[in-house]
């Protein structure tokens, strides 16, 4: 088992996104997390989707997408070459024990808070799923509330692009 | 707008105002469609209404239902290689395509299915005959549409055809509210598309595949739908000759090579012929074709192949890999990697081979010799099928229902030539041969011979107003035994002789008088002397004819592979099933 990131270039049209999750489902692939926002060409749309498996996974997954009409490239990012981030909002008891804590840990990974109640405190914290999950970890015994995350985007480092 | 002022007329060279209707017509004139098929409904009343206008260029068969027409689409686009084209009205109408398409899909049939729906101010709304049909198709087709705008609409056919035709062919579904069909736009007449070029695969690739045969002792040519499809025959004769090697199929490549040849050794798998899958067996190279390595082919993967080398060529990626691990990959236009291996591996006897692969063959006639020697019934498949294969001309095409009676003609049927077969392979449409049939039968202008049996024929049997209709002539052979005699053989072998829901001698269906009732002569026969005589005549109406050949209920396709077995466990005679 192995974690990827593909990065996908779809038409950006009705029901694409349903094609891509229906093709997934009818395959049976179970991926980590998918993003899609439009590009800077309103034509496109851009999936990051990320998944753990074995080569056997990665590769069918890579090529049944190749096959859907409105799927324009795919590409499997390098890990090491690849920039990724993911954002997530976690909202925490607010209580006079841990709110040292909180507020330390936020800026010790360079979090923000961005709501501030007197029972809650919600904080946003942005960087590589490693290090949302460093932070998830650490806010655990403090009590967490809720949590809502984007999934990874992902863009290669340095001047390559992935052509369209 | 001025334009708009010469409505109906030609406006500047080649241009017209034309509706939503209108131009689907000629759109499909255009991409060089002479038949559809289909089914009028209250969401595409203004598509008939032009189909009535076009009559002349356009033929349009009506059927008894909306399979009918799917199955005739398919069975259309199987013998003649053109897309096959089926029409439905919204909701239940396009619903009943649903099995026709997904059969299609399963077995890489280009076709254009062609749907109705509601206003577009209603849909979402829940509608009369509403259904998001796009939605239903999307896992069974290779791309669909709902198309919203009438300016979109010719070139959304257009490219709906390039897409079914293209790599891979499969069937492609274009939704059309009614609202846009009554639309008008301008239209301008293109030429037909051409599907998109194919990948070449790389050279490096072509020259390990000719290190692997060059090495090889014992090759073994397995050959799928992809192949039957793309006109190999001759050169898969000439690299077999080359490396001595002998040649299988599967189901889908089943009439690419002509049984007559004696290096082919038939369907390989589940029910295939002994000598393809022993050989596949014995074999240190596979070199397969066009196929995609089907579980019923293969039978257990764990086993299958162990220490033998394979070669795959394809033109789906998607394929490689995906059910058998292979050594060597083409990816691409198989014609072209196929010749290029041709063209470069050693040419080389392999004594050794040749002798324990014809070893094989005369064991596997041994078999069949034996089962039909033990076969005391005064009607026996085997013999129903030598009479046809007698008797048939090469240009008979062949259709089938699902089941025993589509085994035992993968077995014993003589193919001659490719497109003159129509079966479902992938799918396993029960209810496919009768619609398939009409469809074949039309676009081949051959004489056509449904082989089925009392289960599959009683599912779509009301296509037999459309042969009569049509005028069609299709011979019926209809082998009755009473009972769903493929899952029944199964429960023979694998469940204890509990015969749950397959024994259907209880049915007082009186075949002939219902082919009578539908307009048609048929006959019963029970014995090779009356089967003779009844095939012959109606080898030679001009009309539809049913043959009820009554066969024994414990006719079993043999030999066999269990479910989840390996060719180690081949079952090859009636008595050897391992009871649960």
């Amino acid at each position: 088992m192995k974690r990827s990131v593909i990065a996908v270039y779809v038409e950006n049209k009705y029901g694409v996104l349903a094609r891509v999750s229906g093709m997934f489902m009818r395959k049976g692939f179970n991926i980590d997390s998918l993003t899609v926002g439009v590009t800077d060409d309103p034509d496109f749309s851009r999936i990051t989707i990320t998944i753990n498996g074995d080569d056997y996974i990665r590769e069918q997954l890579i090529n049944q997408l190749k096959k859907l009409h409105n799927v324009k490239v795919v590409k499997l990012l390098d890990g090491e070459s690849t920039l990724e981030r993911e954002l997530m909002l976690i909202k925490v008891r607010n209580t006079p024990e841990n709110r040292n804590e909180i507020m330390a840990a936020a800026e010790i990974y360079r979090a923000k808070i961005i709501d501030y109640t007197t029972d809650a405190i919600c904080v946003e914290v942005t960087g590589e799923p490693s290090k949302i999950k460093a932070f998830t970890e650490v806010m655990k015994p403090l009590g967490i509330v809720e949590i809502c995350r984007t999934g990874a985007v992902a863009l290669e480092r340095g001047g390559s692009i992935m052509e369209r | 707008m001025g334009l708009l002022l010469f409505g109906g007329e030609f406006m500047e060279h080649g241009k017209k105002i034309m509706t939503g209707s209108q131009i689907l017509i000629e759109t499909l004139i255009e991409q060089g469609v002479t038949d559809v098929f289909g089914y009028p409904g209250s969401a595409v009343l203004s598509v008939y209404d032009e189909l009535y206008k076009a009559e002349g260029r356009l033929r349009h068969y009506l059927t008894a239902h909306e399979q009918g027409a799917s199955h005739a689409a398919d069975g259309y686009s199987r013998v003649t290689g053109k897309v096959g084209v089926v029409i439905a009205t919204s909701g239940p109408g396009a619903t009943n395509l649903v099995t026709g398409i997904a059969t299609a899909m399963m077995d890489s049939i280009p076709m254009v299915a062609i749907t109705g729906n509601v206003d577009t101010s209603l849909v979402g709304k829940d509608a009369f005959q509403e259904i998001n049909i796009t939605g239903v198709t999307m896992p069974i087709t290779k791309h669909n549409y709902f198309v919203t705008d009438v300016n979109e609409l010719a070139d959304t056919i257009r490219e709906a055809f390039q897409i079914a035709k293209s790599g891979r062919p499969g069937p492609v579904l274009i939704d059309i509210p009614k609202d846009v069909q009554e639309a008008s736009c301008v239209f301008e007449k293109k030429e037909a598309v051409k599907p998109f070029e194919q990948e070449i695969a790389k050279d490096l690739d072509v020259d390990r595949a000719v290190e692997l045969i060059n090495a090889s002792e014992r090759p073994y040519i397995y050959i799928g739908g992809g192949a039957a499809g793309a006109g190999m025959t001759e050169s898969i004769k000439a690299l077999a000759e080359k490396i001595d090697a002998y040649v299988g199929c599967s189901f889908m490549g089943l009439s690419a090579m002509p049984n007559s040849y004696g290096r082919f050794l038939g369907m390989q798998g589940m029910h295939g012929k002994f000598a393809s899958s022993m050989a596949q067996k014995h074999a240190d190279l596979i070199i397969g074709v066009g196929v995609r390595f089907s579980d019923r082919a293969t039978g257990n993967r764990k086993k299958y192949a162990s220490g033998t080398k394979i070669i795959q060529l394809d033109l789906d990626i998607s394929e490689i890999n995906k059910n058998v691990k292979v050594d060597v990959a083409l990816v691409g236009n198989i014609v072209s990697s196929f010749s290029r291996i041709l063209d470069r591996c050693e040419s080389r006897e392999r004594p050794l081979w040749r002798s324990l692969v014809e070893e094989l063959k005369a064991e596997g006639d041994r078999i069949e010799e034996e089962l039909d020697r033990n076969d005391k019934s005064p009607l026996t498949p085997k013999r129903i099928f030598d009479t046809v294969n007698r008797i048939k001309g090469k240009d008979t095409v062949i259709a089938t229902d699902v089941g025993q009676h589509q085994m035992w003609t993968a077995q014993y049927v003589d193919f001659e030539q490719p497109r003159r077969f129509a079966s479902s392979g992938g799918l396993g449409t029960m209810g496919y041969g009768l619609g398939a049939a009409i469809g074949a039968q039309i676009g081949s202008g051959a004489r056509t011979v449904l082989i089925t049996g009392d289960g599959s024929f009683g599912m779509n049997l009301n296509e037999l107003a459309t042969a009569v209709t049509y005028g069609l002539p299709i011979v019926i052979v209809l082998l009755n035994n009473g009972a769903l005699g493929m899952v029944r053989q199964w429960q023979n072998f694998f469940y204890g002789k509990r015969y749950s829901n397959t024994v259907l001698s209880n049915r007082k269906t009186d075949f002939v008088k219902v082919a009578e009732g539908f307009g048609l002569s048929a006959c019963k026969v029970e014995t090779e002397t009356e089967f003779l005589t009844a095939f012959e005549r109606a080898m030679q109406e001009n009309a539809p004819f049913l043959i009820e050949a009554k066969i024994d209920v414990d006719e079993f396709v043999l030999p066999m592979l269990p479910p989840g077995g390996s060719i180690d466990d081949i079952i090859t005679t009636k008595e050897k099933g391992t009871n649960k």
